[in-house]
């Protein structure tokens, strides 16, 4: 009787250190899932910028401005385009 | 046995030193400690529990709330037109806030003011806090940050950006500073665009880091994002060519609108004068107001293709039939008079050259309930649909209350009002053979929608076949052309109503056209507000920005040409090449 006493005590120490280690890990891996949440949110409000910046350089008022300044490009007159008429493509 | 003796000796010790009255004193005063502690941990364990509690999960416990942002709005092909993205804001504390002269100097370096102006700044009264500067720039954040001054911090701010600036203002709108919408698709959308915070209860350490969450997070709900119809590359054409013309004709607004002819949704709105979003502070109420949507006018000419169409459906008249057609006609006390008269007309002449008479004549060959029906049914005095915030419905009265000269009036446009919009989603009837689809801001897939028929496909291509011919050779509309396609529409030039009266130097210049007219994908809407250079038919004045739109437009979307020949040059005959030669392809067999 007092044997078994004493096995079960062990198994209740053994036992007791497991929720010990178990609760520390889930600490461990909460404390890493909030930095990790943390960083995603980081890392959307990056996207955000970028994507405002993208549209901020993409913005067609700018593109026409450049495109007519810097680059010197026109649109065709219309005795410079040729229209081609394609019989059954894809044979 | 050596420990014996010493045993017997403090024995003895003891009991020679040991005196009744001094047992009582030390067990007393051990007892009195011990109730006295059992008491107080009594008290603080279990009397004052609570208070005690609290006050620890107030050091380790806190609620949080989850920040969201207001969603994006985007054009068909994903640009974007407004984005809320997190700024840095200075702010100051002025209890706490103490500056040395070098500190105030730096501060002042960092934001670019001048000392004195940072000194202005500062010298506020407030006892809470106040906005130095919102928002600072990311280098700004980060060197004010390394100051490290009590009393200077930065605070985190959502803020709303528009990229697109003026171009799409109207139809986009903006937000106040509380992040809700006050105009256009931001005030449509506001309960769809807007996010909700949500909330966690957390267990801090004493290092701050969460250790656990105490309650059921309820989460945030983050803003939803739009997808407008809007095609950015044409709404900046839109607006382009509209600000040029104004600029030229020295108007005092104008209006354009482009639709989708098979979906019904709305490709670009622009008006001028406009507003920049990004701009918070000059707000004027008279350049944020959408005038396409907002404003009526009384759309002149540009109504008699309704007439045509009500009098072929019921027979009467036929597209070659013709119709006498004085310089002036009386009806009741009104002389309707032509600009360009010609004897007899054609009905196909008469919406080609835009006479006045020969629309009355047809007009009072209806009954007055029989044009009121097809107005009706084209949408006119009835909102258009788009759930633009604002929208009007324009007006139509009753025909049971019309006199005979208002039903005549009403032939070339006058006495009733409509607005831009709603007269270019009418005009979507004679392009879509008949059938109008419901207006949208946002994009939709073609299956999603239902068109309302109103009329019948023959009537509605033979109307469109009229309005071909105001294009053409003869017509009222000839500087509407664009190379290479076929090209319908109908121009307006309507006296306005000035303190009730027709002012005879005040002009509302307008034309709604449509292209490939062999099968219309586009429908264009212009109108100018009073152009005062001297010219102000519509089809000289308005007629230009359809076709600049219109052209760049169907160039956009790739349409195939439906004339080719006014566009095309045998290839031999092309001079030498100085240009990279542009070469459109037009899909044949597919």
């Amino acid at each position: 009787m007092s044997r078994l006493s004493v096995i079960l005590a062990l198994v209740l120490v053994v036992c007791a250190l497991a929720v010990i280690q178990a609760q520390h890990r889930a600490r461990t891996y909460f404390v890493e899932l909030e930095r990790l949440k943390k960083e995603a949110r980081a890392l959307d409000e990056q996207w955000g910028q970028l994507q405002l910046e993208q549209s901020t350089w993409a913005n067609p008022a700018r593109v026409d401005t450049l495109a007519r300044t810097q680059l010197g490009l026109v649109a065709p007159p219309q005795e410079r385009i040729h229209v081609e008429t394609l019989v059954n493509p894809g044979e | 046995m050596s420990y014996q003796p010493r045993n017997a000796r403090s024995h003895q010790l003891l009991r020679l030193n040991l005196a009744p009255w001094r047992m009582a004193t030390v067990g007393g005063l051990l007892l009195g400690g011990l109730v006295l502690v059992a008491g107080r941990a009594f008290y603080l364990q279990g009397l004052n529990t609570d208070y005690l509690q609290g006050k620890g999960d107030a050091v380790a416990n806190r609620n949080l709330s989850l920040p969201t942002h207001r969603g994006q709005v985007a054009d068909r092909h994903g640009q974007l037109l407004a984005i809320s993205t997190p700024v840095e804001s200075l702010w100051a504390r002025p209890a706490e806030l103490k500056l040395n002269s070098e500190q105030h100097a730096h501060l002042a370096k960092v934001l670019g003011m001048s000392p004195p102006e940072l000194t202005k700044k500062l010298a506020h009264k407030t006892r809470g806090e106040f906005a130095i500067r919102r928002p600072v720039t990311p280098e700004q954040a980060a060197r004010i940050a390394a100051m490290g001054t009590p009393g200077l911090y930065l605070r985190r701010e959502f803020r709303r950006y528009y990229p697109a600036g003026e171009v799409a203002a109207h139809v986009v709108g903006f937000t106040n500073v509380d992040d809700l919408g006050q105009e256009g698709v931001e005030r449509a959308y506001q309960d769809w665009l807007a996010g909700r915070e949500g909330e966690r209860r957390i267990m801090r350490d004493r290092r701050g880091n969460t250790i656990r969450d105490l309650a059921p997070i309820k989460t945030a709900q983050m803003g939803g994002n739009l997808a407008l119809a809007l095609d950015l590359k044409i709404q900046y054409l839109a607006h382009r060519e509209l600000a040029a013309a104004i600029k030229q004709h020295k108007a005092k607004g104008g209006s354009v609108v482009v639709l989708d002819a098979k979906t019904g949704e709305i490709l670009a709105l622009a008006n001028q004068p406009n507003f920049n979003p990004n701009n918070r502070r000059n707000y004027k109420p008279e350049p944020m107001r959408n005038r396409a949507v907002i404003d009526t006018f009384e759309p002149g000419s540009t109504i008699k293709p309704f007439v045509a169409a009500a009098v072929l459906e019921r027979g009467l008249f036929h597209p070659d039939s013709v119709i006498d057609t004085p310089e002036t006609w009386r009806v009741g006390t009104k002389l309707v008079r032509d600009v360009h008269p010609h004897p007899r007309m054609t009905v196909t002449e008469i919406i080609q050259k835009s006479s006045n008479v020969g629309a009355v004549k047809m007009a009072m060959s209806l009954t007055p309930q029989q044009y009121w029906d097809v107005l009706h049914r084209s949408g006119f005095g009835e909102l258009p649909g788009s759930g633009f915030p604002g929208e009007s419905a324009g007006r139509l009265r009753d025909a049971g209350s019309w006199k005979p000269v208002e039903h005549a009036t009403m032939a070339y446009g006058y006495g009733l009002s409509v607005s831009l919009l709603q007269l270019t989603r009418a005009y979507m009837a004679f392009a879509n053979d008949g059938e109008v689809m419901p207006l949208s801001f946002l994009r939709r897939e073609p299956q999603e929608v239902a068109g309302e028929r109103v009329f019948s496909p023959s009537v509605a291509r033979e109307v469109r076949a009229m309005m071909e011919a105001v294009t053409q050779e003869g017509g009222t509309g000839q500087r509407t052309r664009v190379p290479g396609y076929r090209v319908a529409g109908k121009t307006g030039t309507a006296h306005k109503l000035v303190n009730g009266r027709y002012a005879p130097d005040r002009y509302l210049s307008s034309f709604i056209g449509m292209a490939p007219a062999s099968n219309p994908r586009l429908i264009i809407g212009v109108a100018i507000d009073e152009p005062s250079d001297g010219v102000y038919y519509g089809g000289s004045v308005a007629g230009p920005v359809f076709a600049q739109v219109m052209a760049a437009s169907l160039r956009q979307l790739a349409l195939p040409p439906d004339a080719p020949e006014t566009a095309t040059r045998v290839t031999q005959d092309a001079p030498a090449v100085t240009a990279p030669t542009v070469v459109a392809r037009v899909g044949g067999g597919m």
